[in-house]
């Protein structure tokens, strides 16, 4: 018998509320099911607008949920109330997309990474201890914990993002675009430390991107979200090299190879994917 | 001239750069002589206002009737006596304590009501209808007015009377501080610390409150003058004690008393003149200070340096369109030194080919690109080198000319297609003026062209989106409506910055290939500016990898990708995660369950 999942998502639906009296909210993500072993990556595909950052935020508790259960360890957790919500800290935590809003600038390194620990109780000789070994662990150097955010790159800023994730020592990270907001160079390295990280310590995460070369890097298995319900999911050798679904068909052939000859041929691939689709769907519609 | 190298940041893992800590407002504004002085003055007059009961012989109340209206330079009466025989230093020394009583009760009333609805209203979205309506309403209460019908209530106290005007001051506070917590509480690191199991009044207090603080402050300061100025107004038209001396009384007294002494009326009003200048002139300096003065535009001479560019070493190329030589492109630092961001650029473009400028964030890429257009900020300065279209110098060309280049021959699609479509004309409204702008034609000519060219460009419904407001359309399309707009005056050269970056994948798939055809159509030149080698193998024929300002590597994209020279070109190439290797390890979840018990 498989062991019980870290995470499991059921028919998970999220809608935005909208201003004005009595608007109906919007509903974004319309039941989508996904569960995340301990220690695994699941990666979440999908284009701008398709729900797959919602999905992540319904997950922290930052986006409500509408229909649908979210469990953690086997308890709901999707409508929990914020003193609830608040002790879920130490088990799910985030990084974001972006390295330079998610890092308050007027508060130092070793201030943000600390916080965490400091509102659950750590005394501050404890959680100074534990911010330096967590610079080392993320390969930050020990004197990065008396400065600000601004004096650091954006990788550098990813990875103190990542040492505050990483303080309360969670069980689940959501990473919302961790490396979309970073040179390529960089990217490959925050790739490696995530990967690291997670072989070290067993955490699971909900890797959300839009990339799918970074995706299969990271990802045990991937679901891939289309106007917000996920079309595809399954082990991410399949999903990202050899997808069924139409969809995922043509996200693979429109990303670029960075190989001149083999992305002649991916072109002409994504174009001949284009024209069958277009016949079929255009049979669909007559038939 | 000799300009200095950039300081050189190793991207990742350095030791980060030893910038400025953290600063204080406090700290910062004591570097601005104007915050200094007006500062010093208030505290002068603080000191003054606290030695009222020692400095002067007599007390303010002291009225002799054989000391009416002595002169300036009495003895035991330095300013002289007033009407009733009363020590005018004396009484302006209590005036100030009033005045300083006023400001304190006023802005503590405002800042205590203003900061703590403003951090409630901004931050609970549901409460907030309620306290935009309680301000909405006492801001539209007559204040004057509302303080002298008060009277019989305050019984012509001013404390009480200040108390209630900073009632009515709240209003100012509660908007600074409700806008800055709306647009804080956006702000992806108030959603970690959520995530991070803060409590509200933890998040308020602590990430909130600092980034309030500075705006506040400023406030603060003018709130201050303003608390003084209609304490002294209403004392003036008498309304309120008589008894407390305060400049406004004071003024009032020598008024009526003008013309057996002016001086009398002068010393208050000196006095309070000067205390509300330099309020004032403080906040005004704070706020330089928290937000930076406007950076002045250095523009330098561009046309001479082109002009005295020894090119003695060099053979004009006949076939190219465009040349750019040897480039370089400037930024003047705080410390007065300019820095170089774009370090001599040499790139030949020839008709009809397209040329990618390949870099990271801060390679000087974008740039370059500015720098061929003409559309640098005024801070830049060009620190060398030429730029020839056609055998021709642009660089330093007068504005009228480049802006005929730039509306023909030149043509710019650029990243961001959303920032670059004003939200509040149709699309085809401002197609139509750029086309009537560039080519000349008459308002129905260029609405056809517009139409064809939203048709050419590969969009369904040119008539809809022709009539739509840029928000009614998809990102994908905005780029599609740029594209048409850089088409129209049939450009030969055509410089995209990051054309795709902001797109989804299968979007910017689309977008290349219209780019494609679209070149092949007309045999214009582009110059693709990007970060992705995955665009630049789709489109580019040549390369040039920008490191630091300076070109490292250039040749045909195909060569350059099988056989990298430059070990940064190598460096990036490597970085690219490939296309077929999956992740291979299992979940480690069964381990480390079993090792964090252990």
């Amino acid at each position: 018998m498989p062991t019980a999942p870290l995470l499991k998502a059921r028919d998970l639906k999220v809608s935005y509320p909208v201003r004005g009296f009595r608007k109906r909210p919007i509903e974004i993500v319309h039941g989508v099911d996904f569960e995340i072993a301990a220690g695994e990556t699941y990666g979440v595909v999908g284009e701008s607008g398709s729900g797959k950052t919602t999905i992540g935020r319904a997950v922290l508790g930052l986006a409500s949920v509408s229909g649908g259960t979210v469990e953690f360890d086997g308890r709901d957790i999707s409508h929990l109330s914020p003193g609830e919500r608040r002790a879920m800290a130490k088990d799910i935590q985030v990084v974001f997309q972006d390295p330079y809003s998610s890092l308050n600038p007027a508060l130092t390194v070793g201030e943000i990474i600390a916080e965490p620990l400091v509102v659950q109780g750590s005394t501050p000789k404890d959680a100074r201890r534990r911010t330096l070994e967590l610079l080392d662990s993320v390969g930050l150097p020990s004197d990065a914990a008396d400065r600000l955010p601004r004096e650091f790159s954006g990788g550098q800023r990813q990875r103190v993002a990542i040492a505050r994730a990483l303080a309360p020592e969670p069980r689940l990270i959501v990473c919302d675009e961790p490396v979309s907001a970073l040179d390529l160079s960089t990217q490959s390295k925050v790739l490696d430390l995530l990967l690291d990280i997670q072989r070290r310590t067993g955490v699971a995460y909900l890797f959300v991107s839009h990339d799918l070369a970074v995706v299969r890097h990271i990802s045990h298995r991937v679901g891939v979200v289309y106007r917000g319900e996920i079309v595809e999911q399954g082990p991410a050798s399949r999903v990202t090299l050899a997808p069924d679904h139409p969809y995922t068909q043509r996200l693979l052939l429109a990303a670029p190879v960075a190989d001149p000859i083999a992305q002649e041929k991916r072109r002409a691939d994504r174009i001949r994917l284009r024209d069958e689709q277009r016949l079929r769907e255009a049979r669909a519609g007559a038939a | 001239m000799s300009a200095p190298q950039a300081s050189e940041t190793p991207k990742e893992l350095a030791s980060p750069t030893s910038a400025p800590g953290r600063k204080s407002l406090f700290r910062r504004a004591l570097r601005s002589k104007q915050a200094i002085i007006t500062g010093s003055i208030i505290l002068l007059y603080v000191v003054l206002g606290l030695l009222a009961n020692v400095i002067p012989d007599h007390t303010f109340w002291e009225a002799r009737l054989d000391s009416l209206n002595l002169p300036f330079g009495s003895e035991t009466y330095p300013l002289g006596t007033d009407q009733f025989g009363r020590d005018i230093l004396a009484r302006l020394l209590h005036s100030i304590n009033t005045a300083f009583v006023s400001a304190l009760i006023g802005v503590s009333i405002a800042l205590l009501l203003g900061v703590t609805f403003g951090l409630i209203g901004g931050y609970f979205d549901r409460v907030r209808t309620v306290t935009e309506w309680a301000f909405t309403l006492i801001m539209t209460f007559p204040g004057i007015l509302l303080l002298i019908l008060l009277m019989p209530v305050t019984k012509g106290d001013y404390r009480f009377t200040m108390a209630i005007f900073g009632v009515l001051l709240s209003p100012g506070i509660y908007r600074i501080v409700r806008n800055q917590t709306i647009a804080v509480s956006r702000e992806l690191y108030v959603d970690a610390a959520r995530v991070s199991g803060l409590t509200n009044f933890r998040i308020l207090s602590r990430h909130v409150l600092s980034v309030v603080r500075g705006p506040v402050v400023v406030a603060t300061a003018f709130l201050a003058g303003s608390a003084i100025n209609v304490q002294s107004g209403l004392a003036f038209l008498g309304v309120g004690s008589k008894v407390i001396p305060s400049f406004g009384s004071m003024i009032g007294d020598g008024f009526r008393n003008l013309y057996v002494d002016p001086w009398q009326y002068v010393w208050p009003a000196l006095a309070l003149g000067v205390l509300n200048a330099c309020f004032v002139l403080f906040g005004n300096a704070l706020r330089d200070v928290l937000q930076g003065k406007p950076p002045k535009p250095a523009k330098q001479d561009v046309q001479a340096l082109a002009a005295g560019f020894e090119a003695s070493d060099h053979e004009p190329d006949t076939s190219a369109l465009l040349e750019v030589r040897d480039l370089g492109i400037g930024y003047e630092g705080t410390d007065g030194v300019v820095r170089e961001v774009v370090r001599g650029v040499s790139l030949t473009i020839r008709d009809g080919e397209t040329v990618g400028l390949v870099g990271e964030s801060g390679s000087g890429k974008t740039q370059t690109a500015f720098g061929i257009l003409g559309v640098l900020p005024t801070e830049a300065q060009i620190t060398r080198g030429s730029i020839l279209l056609d055998g021709k110098e642009i660089l330093g060309a007068s504005e009228g000319v480049l802006k005929k280049l730039r509306g023909g021959t030149i043509a710019y699609v650029p990243q961001e297609p959303m920032s670059n479509l004003d939200p509040v004309y149709t699309v085809g409204s401002q197609l139509v003026e750029g086309i009537i702008a560039s080519t000349g034609k008459g308002r129905a000519g260029a609405r056809e062209q517009a139409l064809a060219l939203l048709d050419r460009v590969g969009i369904p419904d040119a008539k809809r989106v022709f009539d739509s407001y840029p928000h009614q359309i998809s990102g994908g399309m905005a780029q599609r409506v740029l594209i048409a707009g850089a088409i129209a005056s049939r450009p030969r050269v055509l410089i995209a910055d990051e054309p795709t970056t902001a797109l989804d994948v299968t979007v910017q798939a689309e977008i290349l290939d219209l780019l494609r055809d679209l070149q092949s159509e007309f045999g214009m030149s582009i110059i693709l500016v990007t970060h992705n080698f995955g665009v630049v193998a789709d489109i580019c024929e040549r390369l040039a990898v920008m490191q630091k300002g300076e070109i490292v590597e250039a040749g045909i994209t195909k060569d350059v990708f099988a056989n990298p020279q430059h070990p940064y070109t190598r460096m990036l190439l490597d970085s690219i995660l490939d296309e077929t290797t999956v992740r291979s390890d299992p979940p480690s979840g069964a381990l480390a369950t079993a090792t964090k018990e252990a």
